[in-house]
């Protein structure tokens, strides 16, 4: 699991990857209330828009990780957008996409680097 | 980053894991806990709020009432002392200066509690225009704290803390009380929720004392303290008016649909304007909608119908209580009705919602 510095994260899961947003992220959203990613098919590049993430108080953009091809969204945050709060970091995840340039990945913090990140902030 | 000043409950608040954020020139909690929690708590229970960031002006004097009736379009002569009613403020245009709330004390003493954000454009307005008047025009916001109980649990709670009857303060009255801790303050029955509940004045020195001991006489009934992301969203459900929002200088209380807070039997300033909307029907009207495509709408986007624009969105979010997502926003007169299908154009693509019945919220006041 790697992480940016705009707290999305992206997991390798089988030959695709699930792409959401961090723990800190959604403590700092609170309350998720709606959730949307650009359609399957589309290619988006690192640091794109790829959705938008709605807490009651404001509309938040995520963003690729890295150079993406979208699979498919995560149906299940349709009529349960709170996922996102309560397992944000598994159930929680937001879109199954293509890596399009893996050495991209490289570029990224594993978990322990985030966390040295975090404690910056 | 510009200075922004702190309410005298700012370190209560950090002690109490409130997230601050700047507002109105002022730094304030957005939430403690969680937005829908603190909401779903003023409606089932209760919610203490700091709110010491509104403003709060005194008008004195002999010609207090002549005046006052001539600044807002509400009436205040027709008040009795001790009762308040809320008004919008016009300027010369009839667009509205702020919305407020006009305490009578007796015929030479008002009190206005003005919002935050407009506190200085406020007080340059209403001495300008006092000019005329024998009246004196004090900004005494600074030496001013309030705080909010909200909620069905409101006024048990509070009882709890003050000898006098509470039951005996009506919807929209108020009385100067001596708590049991010693504090003097005005306390009035009203707000910004839809609930029943009140509102305490006191001086800024006693807000804390104020502050722990009503969080102390609710511990039992677990009176959670609320941010203002939940007073937005309660305010939403109920159509209660955000200044910035639904109302500012060029809107009229005609199109908002404040003619209820009007008294067009008297004089007042930007009265032209309001008379002439009344006889030949406002170009655009303050509207509720239900969105039927799952989307937040949010201040700012446009409302189509069809391939037509008709109007924009001054509000909206999911309401925690109702569970919907819910706007208001102005739309042209022919697309007022209830049922009219309408459209949110929301990140450049239109989600169908519909015009529905306001409040959206059913107010539970207290009235007798």
């Amino acid at each position: 699991m790697k992480f940016t510095k705009s707290h999305e994260w992206i997991k390798e899961i089988g030959d695709v990857y699930h792409v959401g947003v961090s723990n800190y992220a959604q403590e700092h959203l609170s309350d998720i209330v709606y959730v949307e990613a650009e359609a399957e098919g589309n290619s988006i590049d690192k640091g794109e828009r790829i959705g938008t993430l709605e807490s009651v108080k404001a509309a938040e953009d995520f963003a690729a990780p890295v150079d993406v091809e979208i699979v498919a969204f995560n149906d299940a945050l349709a009529d349960q957008p709170e996922l996102i709060n309560t397992d944000p970091e598994n159930e929680g995840w937001i879109v199954t996409v293509k890596v399009l340039n893996e050495t991209q990945l490289d570029e990224l913090m594993d978990e322990a680097a985030y966390k040295d990140f975090l404690s910056t902030l | 980053m510009e200075d922004l000043k702190r309410t005298p409950l700012h370190d209560i608040h950090k002690r109490n894991g409130g997230h601050i954020v700047p507002f109105a020139g002022w730094e304030m909690p957005v939430r403690f806990s969680s937005i829908k929690e603190e909401h779903i708590a003023v409606r089932t229970n209760a919610g203490l709020f700091d709110i010491s960031h509104m403003g709060e002006f005194i008008i004195h004097g002999p010609e207090a009432v002549k005046f006052v009736d001539m600044l807002i379009t509400n009436s205040v002569s027709s008040l009795e002392n001790y009762h308040i009613c809320y008004s919008p403020m016009c300027n010369d245009k009839g667009g509205i200066v702020d919305d407020l709330l006009a305490y009578k004390f007796n015929e030479s003493k008002i009190m206005l509690v003005v919002n935050a954000s407009n506190i200085e454009k406020d007080f340059d307005w209403v001495v300008k225009k006092s000019a005329d008047y024998d009246v004196a025009v004090e900004n005494e916001s600074v030496n001013f704290a309030q705080i909010a109980i909200q909620g069905p649990n409101a006024e048990k709670i509070l009882q709890k803390t003050v000898a006098s009857e509470l039951g005996k303060i009506g919807f929209f009255h108020f009385r100067e009380l001596t708590f049991n801790n010693g504090i003097t303050a005005i306390v009035s029955r009203t707000g910004y929720t839809g609930e029943d509940g009140f509102e305490i004045y006191m001086a800024s020195a006693s807000a804390e004392k104020m502050w722990l001991d009503i969080m102390e006489a609710g511990k039992d009934s677990a009176l959670l303290p609320i941010g203002l992301g939940a007073r937005n969203t309660l305010r939403l459900e109920a159509k209660l008016m955000l200044y910035g929002n639904e109302l500012d200088d060029a809107i009229s209380p005609v199109e908002a649909g404040l003619k209820w807070a009007m008294d067009i039997n008297k004089d007042f300033i930007g009265k032209d304007r309001a008379l002439r909307e009344i006889e030949n029907k406002p170009a655009r009207t303050l509207v509720g909608f239900e969105m039927e495509e799952r989307a937040i709408p949010r201040h700012g986007y446009a409302i189509f119908a069809g391939d037509e624009e008709v109007g924009i969105v001054t509000s909206g979010t999911f309401a925690p209580f109702l569970e919907k997502y819910l706007g208001l926003g102005y739309v042209s007169r022919s697309h007022r009705k209830r049922g009219t299908q309408i459209e949110i154009s929301i990140r450049g693509k239109n989600k169908k919602a519909v015009i529905v019945k306001t409040p959206f919220y059913k107010k539970q006041y207290k009235k007798n």
